[in-house]
């Protein structure tokens, strides 16, 4: 096959834009799994969640999912911090998140699939917005605004995660957190209450994700699987608990995957997620970005 | 249980479950019963991974297709005999247990479960886009005219060999649990660490209870295009196994082989009864996602924790 | 002078850029009682570590009984009979006490020891009886009091069966009656022949103990010998000290 500059050109960028949303996918991943040590295999039930919720208020006001998925986050994260309650009492401080723990998530992403099948069907649901059919051209390279907004907006939110955690005195405790609880203890933080609240925001950055999916996608409620392997891979293809690493993690991701549906075909393109991150967890355990 | 009272009462339940082919004509309650068993198997099997070893397998839907589709190739290459087929199938998916757990099993443990979801995917992926098994299309595979036996349909074969495949599941994980390998299981399980400094060998054995775990919820999954004389990947791969096979031994109890049993029966009979109910598979999906999350918080101990708390109690 | 049963030389191990150990040599010879002291952060668990087997050293060697066990994994080397008790207790939390100890009669034991002779629920009951849990046996070993996890600890350690155990401060936070139990415990393995490596905070327990003493002060080994000399030794005494 004769490889044209604009169809490598067209595959690189759409990789990127795809990338940038990716890191808004994992950057939850990359908080929960990555410092606090929490396994939510159910992140993707919640970005599901949120193109639902987008889905709902778009289709009956018809405001822009992407601004609803933002002022509904504080939603989000009250339900994170409610979840981290209950994994905390029930798993955590008996020390059995390692079994019972996932097996609970893991339930809890059947259950959201399953109840939003029961309200939506299995019908793929989609929004329409003042972007959705635009697309710009410069040269031969096409930027689709579907893509190209839920790109900014993710990055921003990703590198405004990355400067709260470095910036403010909470943020270093939760980096703390992995690290030292004890020290952190000592200087009179509960930890509990840290890893709570910062795996509440995990969860309110699902619910934005969410949005920003169903900008680019039709959604039906057992997509959200596809999206476990790929938050992991993301993470651990990083290095684990790097926001930086995310970042970069989502990009390579994105560009793996945007090759493989140009030049292999688009029914491949599921596997590449998942064949990165068994191949990270088989030869670089660490990630790219990790010690 | 001691070995004797175990064999006769195992043999007892077999002999009657096998009668039941000569005596019930209902075929839908073969249909039933085989799904029943095909849980059975799957609960055994997660257990012998999940629970003696605490390593969480969320990919049996993949371990079982390698079943499903081993029978497929075998069927459209060579129209192979249905045993070969079940030993291949088990071998195949052993191997692929194999195979991942020398990869990951290195690692902590939720990168073994995480990477079990994901070779799901893969070889779903994979499936899909080979058209030899049918690729998304999916395949027949026909039963065969002629029946063994004597049996009077060809249900009546798949029920019996999934009752003798259940059967030796059961016999499998009890063995294991009563030998020193099982010892050495639960002390992974306990605590790595102090089981490697005990002489455990830790990676050996954690890779051998994958392998035997995986090869029989690969051996569940032979018979299974049979059964309905067709396969599709979504159906094969359906998360609903992974989603069955750890809540049974959750609800029933982890610690010994008895708990995924009980759990299985119940759930699987339970399935039957909303099925005929409500016709209306979500539903069942739904009380199976539920009744997971509210063992795994209220009852971590699952059926089997309470009947063993409650001998504790009537013994003092 | 027969050979050394473990034979540390040259041992290197760093975290980051933070070096925990330091070219450390460390001799034990077969049915020595050693003791082996250091301030907070000195590189004892480390150490301990490096020669179960838990950590890998990046430099140096560790021989048992003159071979070269540096490339095995943990469970191989206890099975030449080198165990280690754990400073906090990690019990085999869903098993009873006497399961505990079936773990290591079963994997390490027979490995050096040839073909067993009781079975292993007596060996254990036996081994029980010996540090004073015998009673305990059919408990759930989730369920101890700290001290009676120490002893399991212990127990566990023993009933490996090793020519080398080495004792990851096992009295600190006991009272003094309950430090003289395990103490004696430890000096009864002399009667079998069993080299101790006791490291231990509680200065009157390693005293009474040792025949000989190491000191490891930021990942080096600043003295070594007799154990009232060591104590003597200004370099010992200002590092604890301080100036």
């Amino acid at each position: 096959m004769e490889i044209s500059t604009a169809l490598l050109a067209n595959a690189i960028i759409a990789g990127l834009l795809l990338g940038g949303f990716y890191a808004a996918v994992s950057v939850g991943v990359s908080i929960s799994f990555g410092m606090l040590d929490v396994v939510n295999i159910a992140h993707p039930a919640f970005i599901i969640l949120g193109s639902y919720i987008a889905y709902i208020v778009n289709d009956s006001l018809g405001f822009d999912p992407i601004v609803v998925s933002l002022v509904l986050s504080p939603l989000f994260f009250l339900l994170g911090m409610a979840l981290y309650r209950i994994y905390y009492v029930c798993f955590e401080r008996r020390g059995q998140e390692s079994l019972r723990g996932l097996a609970f998530f893991f339930g809890i992403l059947f259950i959201t699939e399953v109840v939003l099948v029961l309200v939506f069907g299995v019908d793929y649901r989609m929004v329409t917005t003042r972007y959705s059919d635009v697309t710009l051209r410069l040269g031969e390279v096409d930027f689709p605004m579907r893509l190209v907004v839920p790109f900014l907006v993710s990055v921003s939110m990703v590198i405004g995660v990355q400067l709260f955690l470095t910036h403010t005195f909470f943020g270093r405790a939760v980096l703390a957190v992995a690290q030292d609880q004890l020290a952190l203890r000592l200087m009179g933080v509960n930890p509990v209450r840290v890893k709570e609240l910062a795996f509440a925001i995990s969860i309110a950055t699902a619910g934005v994700a969410g949005a920003f999916l169903i900008v680019i996608q039709p959604v039906q409620p057992a997509i959200g699987r596809e999206y476990i392997g790929l938050v992991f891979a993301v993470c651990v293809l990083g290095g684990m608990g790097s926001i930086w690493g995310t970042l970069l993690g989502a990009f390579v991701l994105g560009i793996a995957e945007s090759f493989t549906s140009t030049f292999f075909g688009p029914s491949w393109a599921p596997a590449v997620s998942f064949g990165l991150l068994l191949a990270t967890l088989a030869f670089r355990p660490s990630g790219l970005l990790g010690r | 249980m001691s070995n004797k009272t175990f064999t006769v009462v195992a043999l007892a339940i077999a002999l009657a479950l096998a009668a039941v082919t000569q005596l019930i004509p209902n075929e839908y309650f073969f249909t039933a019963a085989y799904t029943v068993l095909l849980f059975v198997i799957l609960a055994t099997a997660w257990n012998i991974l999940g629970g003696y070893t605490g390593y969480v397998n969320f990919g049996s839907a993949a371990f079982f297709a390698i079943g499903a589709y081993t029978t497929v190739f075998l069927y459209n290459a060579f129209k192979a005999p249905l045993l070969v087929m079940i030993v291949a199938g088990t071998l195949t998916a052993g191997l692929a247990g194999l195979g991942l757990g020398y990869l990951t099993l290195r690692l902590r443990g939720v990168f073994f479960a995480i990477a079990s979801l994901a070779l799901a995917v893969v070889l779903y992926v994979f499936i899909v886009n080979w058209d030899y098994v049918g690729g998304a299309r999916g395949a027949y595979v026909l039963q065969p005219r002629e029946i063994p036996f004597g049996l009077p349909r060809y249900i009546h074969l798949i029920y019996s060999v999934q009752l003798v495949m259940a059967g030796l599941a059961i016999v499998v994980a009890r063995a294991i649990e009563h030998s020193t390998i099982g010892r050495g299981l639960a002390a992974i399980r306990d605590d790595e660490l102090a089981a490697e400094c005990s002489g455990v060998p830790t990676l050996r054995l954690k890779i051998f209870s994958t392998m035997v775990s995986c090869a029989l919820m690969g051996m569940a999954g032979t018979t299974f295009p049979y059964y309905l004389s067709y396969v599709e990947p979504s159906s094969a791969f359906s998360l609903s196994y992974a989603v069955y096979s750890i809540a049974m031994p959750l609800v029933g109890g982890m610690k010994s082989w008895i708990g995924p049993l009980i759990g299985a029966i119940l759930l699987g009979s339970m399935q039957q009864l909303v099925q005929v109910m409500f016709s209306l598979g979500a539903w069942n999906l739904l009380i199976v996602g539920v009744l997971l999350v509210l063992f795994v918080t209220l009852a971590p101990n699952g059926i089997m924790g309470w009947v063993e708390s409650w001998r504790r109690r009537k013994e003092r | 002078m027969a050979e050394a049963l473990l034979d540390v030389s040259g041992v290197t191990k760093s975290f980051g850029g933070f070096v925990a150990l330091d070219s450390v040599n460390f001799e034990v010879r077969a049915g020595e009682r050693v003791g082996l002291i250091g301030p907070n952060g000195s590189g004892k668990s480390t150490l301990v570590n490096c020669i179960a087997g838990t950590l890998r050293n990046e430099r140096g060697s560790i021989r048992f009984q003159g071979q070269d066990i540096c490339g095995y994994p943990a469970h191989r080397r206890i099975r030449m009979g080198l165990a280690r008790s754990f400073q906090i207790p990690k019990p085999f939390a869903s098993m009873s006490v006497l399961d505990n100890l079936c773990v290591p009669l079963l994997y390490a034991a027979p490995a050096h020891q040839g073909p067993r002779r009781v079975p292993v629920a007596e060996e254990a009951k036996h081994i029980l009886d010996q540090v004073g849990l015998g009673d305990k046996a059919g408990a759930m070993s989730g369920g101890l009091t700290q001290v009676d996890m120490r002893k399991l600890e212990l127990a566990r350690a023993i009933a490996a069966r090793p020519k080398l155990l080495i004792s990851d401060e096992a009295m600190a936070g006991l009272s003094a009656s309950e430090v003289d139990e395990i103490l004696t415990l430890l000096l009864g393995l002399k009667a079998q022949g069993v080299a101790v490596i006791m490291i231990e905070h509680v200065m009157r327990a390693v005293m009474k103990f040792s025949e000989r003493i190491a000191v490891l002060v930021a990942g080096r080994k600043i003295a070594d010998g007799d154990p009232q000399e060591v104590v003597g030794n200004p370099e010992v005494v200002k590092a604890y000290l301080g100036e």
